[in-house]
Formats: structure tokens, sequence, C-alpha cells
């Protein structure tokens, strides 16, 4: 599946707990039912995009892992 | 989804850079899933939050055999061996590109995190406000416990 994004954020050598701070921030920024594509390279970002969008209620429509690199596709629902 | 709590209410007691930096990235992270946080400073907790202080913050050697380098308390008391682990956490801290206790603080504050610092402690210590951040509020336990029994997940450090 490939989603398409209307915004992309790089979090590549963020450490916890900033690739979820700039994503909530980056999300906000959206309208509502646009795709953010989130790319970070901290293994527990896996968890905690997991975790930001059950908390959050925005959904992760698809991720990958491409190398070292992890990209989330979250979609904002409210 | 089960319902589930939304305000973290912390208790930040340590003045060293290791154990300062739980309550600020927990109350971070909070902001962003969409939950509000306040942390209470008592005690050495204080250091963390006097004007320019965060990133001069130390980590002691003695009595800390978590450390990847453990040294014996003994080497740990001679002069320079507190500089010492402090600089080698902190070169640790950049090179995992985790963020200045300066930066979390001010994130912190930006995002509306409730910093309470603990009155009795800055009467114990001889602090005044003026020698603390800016947008802190001053306050005792009652201020923290009337925050927390709101339903909050409460934790120390």
């Amino acid at each position: 599946m490939s989603v398409k994004a209307d915004l992309t954020l790089d979090c590549s050598g963020m450490a916890c707990p900033m690739p979820i701070l700039k994503t909530k921030k980056a999300v906000e920024s959206l309208q509502l039912g646009q795709v953010l594509e989130m790319i970070a390279t901290d293994p527990g970002s896996t968890s905690d995009i997991d975790a930001w969008t059950q908390k959050t209620g925005h959904e992760l429509v698809d991720s990958r892992q491409e190398g070292n690199k992890y990209i989330f596709y979250i979609k904002k629902t409210k | 989804m089960t319902e589930s709590n939304n305000r973290l209410a912390i208790i930040a007691v340590h003045g060293t850079l290791d154990l300062a930096y739980p309550p600020l990235i927990l109350a971070t992270a909070a902001l962003a899933l969409d939950m509000e946080a306040a942390i209470f400073f008592t005690f050495y907790g204080l250091e963390i939050i006097k004007k320019g202080n965060a990133d001069k913050l130390l980590v002691a050697p003695i009595a800390n055999p978590a450390m990847p380098m453990p040294v014996p308390n003994i080497i740990g008391m001679l002069p320079g061996m507190t500089a010492m682990a402090t600089g080698m956490m902190n070169n640790w801290m950049k090179k995992a590109n985790v963020a200045k206790l300066s930066e979390l603080l001010d994130m912190a504050l930006e995002g509306g995190v409730r910093m309470i610092a603990c009155q009795m402690s800055m009467d114990v210590m001889g602090i005044k406000k003026e020698d603390l951040m800016d947008g802190l509020e001053v306050g005792g336990a009652a201020t923290f416990l009337n925050y927390a029994s709101q339903n909050a997940i409460a934790l120390s450090f």
C-alpha cells in the first residue's frame, strides 16, 4: 500500500521524546484527514508512535522500515 | 479504548544530571500525548530550575555502581572525578542526540507543564523566587496533592 503524504517530518537522529513532540506539532498543523509522513531512526519510535496514536486517537495508516529508518504515515483524525 | 488518566503529577527531588532527565522527558512526552503534567520541584530538585543551572548539573560517581565504567568509591572521592563522570555522561547524551535539559525545560514551560517550586525547600535552602527560572509557580504540598488527587498518575524521582 502506498500512502500519499501531505507533509513530511524528518526526525532522523533524534532521541526520545523529540520525535513524538515534533510529530504532535506537525499533526496539529495538518487539516483533518491529511497525512503526515514521519521518518525516525530511533528504534523506540515503533512502539512510541503506536502508543502515541492510541492515546491521541490519530490514525497510524501505514509504517515500514528501510534500513535504519522507520517511516510512519499518520492521518489526522480530529 | 479503555478510559485512561490524562494527568501526570511528578515530584523531582534530586539535582543530579541523571535524575533531572526522567521528570522532564515524561512531562514533555505527556504534552505530546495530549495529557497535562505538573512537576513539583523540591529539595535538591530546585537545582534543575535555578536560572541557567540545568545544563550545569553533575553526575555523582560515588555510590553509583551502575555507571558503565564503574568507579570504586575511594577513587570517586578524588578531586575531579565528579567533573569527569559528568563529562562522560554529557558526551554519551550528546552522541545519542538527547536534548539538553535546558531545551526540555523550555519545551515543558512552553507546552504548559505546571512547574511548581516547593516554598518550604526554597526557605530551607535560601533560594529566592528570582533565583529560579521565569514562568514557575511557588507552592506547597497541598498544591501538589490537590493537582495529583484529580485522577493523576503520580511519580517521584
